[in-house]
């Protein structure tokens, strides 16, 4: 409990800016990867799930060096920088 | 664990916190949707998880919505019609106000809309995402009463159109001729009557295999025609005739009761069952609030999606023109998201957010055989129009690949429930 007055301040002022962008970023995601990116059916969950790996995984689908059926063609349309906010982002979602 | 619940309940106080002089202006900004499909329900939903203190109603007609999306899969008897209709009460219990009433008309200046019910809305920010009109009478002789014969099944309103085709391909005899009318470009999902025409050959081949389909199109080419041409040549090889318009493709005219696809050169086509997609513009509501050019759709600035002729109005859906983005559920979704982190910044006095947005396009063409569309769309550095990230997106491989067809089929039915979930629930 002696931790809360540094999240009030952090979260106070980091999370509105947080909330508007690296959401967009993700958005176009949770249209296949359902809820939150929770995951549906086929298609894999992202929620919880490790940022590295992601950004990995992501950037192997960009090199074309990992089997995919629609993610190669998904994940050369992304920047770095979106990649890795929208990694950090299902990092934070709950499993 | 333990931090787990007060972390959350500070996650909702902090807005409260953090500047009370500008969240309580903000409180009472109002967000009107008018609109409940893929770019208004998708709208209202993600403006109540991402914007608190955005307060939104949503004007919809209609009490229960049945999805274009997947209706050709209740063509071929796939799926019920009960399975693609969705409701209302997950975004009432998200805090949308819904208002089942029809938008009569916008006063773009005073920020007004007027309901058929009498009532009168005012609002800070508009999302109008009212989706296509017919153009009834642009084939001469398909007008509602027409469609009553020859369904359209492009708008499905409650179901009733894409019942009645369905319905009609039940009662054909084997060995009759299903005819379509496809319309030029622009119109709703590029790639929708090619997944048409594939599900009524799934349900013909099964059910009654003597029977053909001839596709009459107003276009000399379209959307994933290859991927589209080698699965009807490996399922349905001798069943569909597809006639570009450079071959006289083009329908001009119809007589709905004697069932008569008459094309532009005159040529006749007797058929025992009839589609006609005519060609469509933006609804009428963006055309009577002067929002459409002479081209029927309605011209939006490529970052915030507002109008390009009445400020504080954010077109999204169908209606509009999207550049090189196709009419399509996805674009409506990602569009939507976009307008509405548009409308929450202006409303603060930020500038609107970088915008990226995303499509992806499965088409049913069999059974376990599912074929898609990507692409993913910015706005050029100087805003003033959208274009396709290089070396991006683009059509499913071509050649014998069952197992990416297998899986793309899996992954379309991921893609509804998914994108049904993101605008309703």
């Amino acid at each position: 409990m002696r931790f809360m007055p540094v999240l009030l301040c952090s979260l106070g002022f980091a999370l509105p800016h947080a909330q508007a962008q690296a959401p967009l970023a993700a958005q176009g995601c949770i249209g296949c990867h359902g809820p939150n990116g929770a995951g549906m059916a086929s298609v894999p969950g992202l929620a919880g799930r490790d940022q590295a790996e992601m950004v990995a995984q992501m950037n192997a689908f960009r090199a074309n060096e990992r089997p995919a059926t629609i993610m190669g063609r998904v994940a050369r349309g992304y920047s770095e920088a979106e990649i890795m906010a929208s990694a950090a982002y299902f990092a934070r979602q709950p499993r | 664990m333990t931090h787990t619940l007060p972390r959350r309940a500070l996650l909702t106080a902090v807005p409260l916190l953090a500047a009370p002089g500008v969240l309580h202006a903000q409180a009472q900004a109002r967000l009107l949707v008018i609109g409940g499909g893929f770019g208004g329900a998708s709208a209202a939903n993600f403006a109540r998880r991402t914007y608190p203190w955005l307060d939104v109603t949503l004007i919809e007609p209609k009490t229960r919505f049945v999805t274009c999306p997947y209706g050709n899969l209740v063509l071929a008897g796939a799926r019920q019609i009960g399975q693609i209709t969705h409701g209302y009460d997950g975004l009432r219990a998200r805090g949308v106000r819904v208002v089942h009433d029809w938008a009569a008309g916008i006063d773009p200046a005073q920020r007004r809309v007027r309901l058929a019910g009498g009532e009168t809305l005012t609002y800070d920010r508009l999302i109008l995402s009212p989706g296509i009109a017919l153009r009834w009478g642009a084939i001469e002789g398909y007008d509602e009463a027409a469609a009553e014969h020859m369904p359209h099944a492009w708008v499905p309103g409650d179901g009733a159109q894409t019942l009645l085709l369905r319905r009609q391909l039940e009662e054909m005899p084997d060995g009759g001729v299903v005819g379509l009318a496809i319309p030029g470009n622009p119109f709703r999902c590029p790639p929708g009557p090619y997944e048409r025409i594939s599900m009524i050959a799934s349900y013909l081949k099964r059910h009654k295999p003597r029977s053909k389909i001839l596709a009459l199109d107003a276009k000399d080419a379209f959307s994933k025609q290859g991927l589209f041409q080698d699965a009807w040549a490996a399922l349905y090889p001798g069943m569909i005739e597809w006639v570009p318009a450079n071959r006289d493709g083009r329908v001009t005219r119809v007589d709905a009761r004697a069932r008569v696809l008459e094309t532009e050169f005159g040529t006749r086509h007797s058929v025992a069952v009839a589609n006609v997609i005519p060609p469509q513009s933006a609804a009428r509501i963006a055309i009577e609030a002067g929002l459409a050019d002479n081209s029927g759709w309605v011209p939006v600035n490529p970052r915030t999606f507002e109008s390009r002729v009445a400020p504080g109005i954010h077109v999204v859906g169908d209606a509009n023109i999207p550049g090189p983005m196709p009419k399509s559920g996805y674009v409506a979704n990602s569009t939507a998201k976009q307008a509405v982190a548009s409308a929450a910044a202006l409303l603060r006095g930020e500038a609107p957010p970088e915008a990226l947005y995303f499509n992806t396009c499965y088409s049913y063409v069999g059974e376990e055989y599912g074929i898609s569309i990507v692409g993913i769309y910015r706005p050029n550095a100087e805003g003033t129009a959208i274009a396709e990230v290089p070396n991006s997106g683009g059509v499913s491989p071509r050649g014998s690949l069952p197992e990416q067809r297998r899986l793309e089929a899996l992954h379309a039915d991921a893609w509804y429930e998914s994108i049904t979930k993101d605008m309703f629930a």
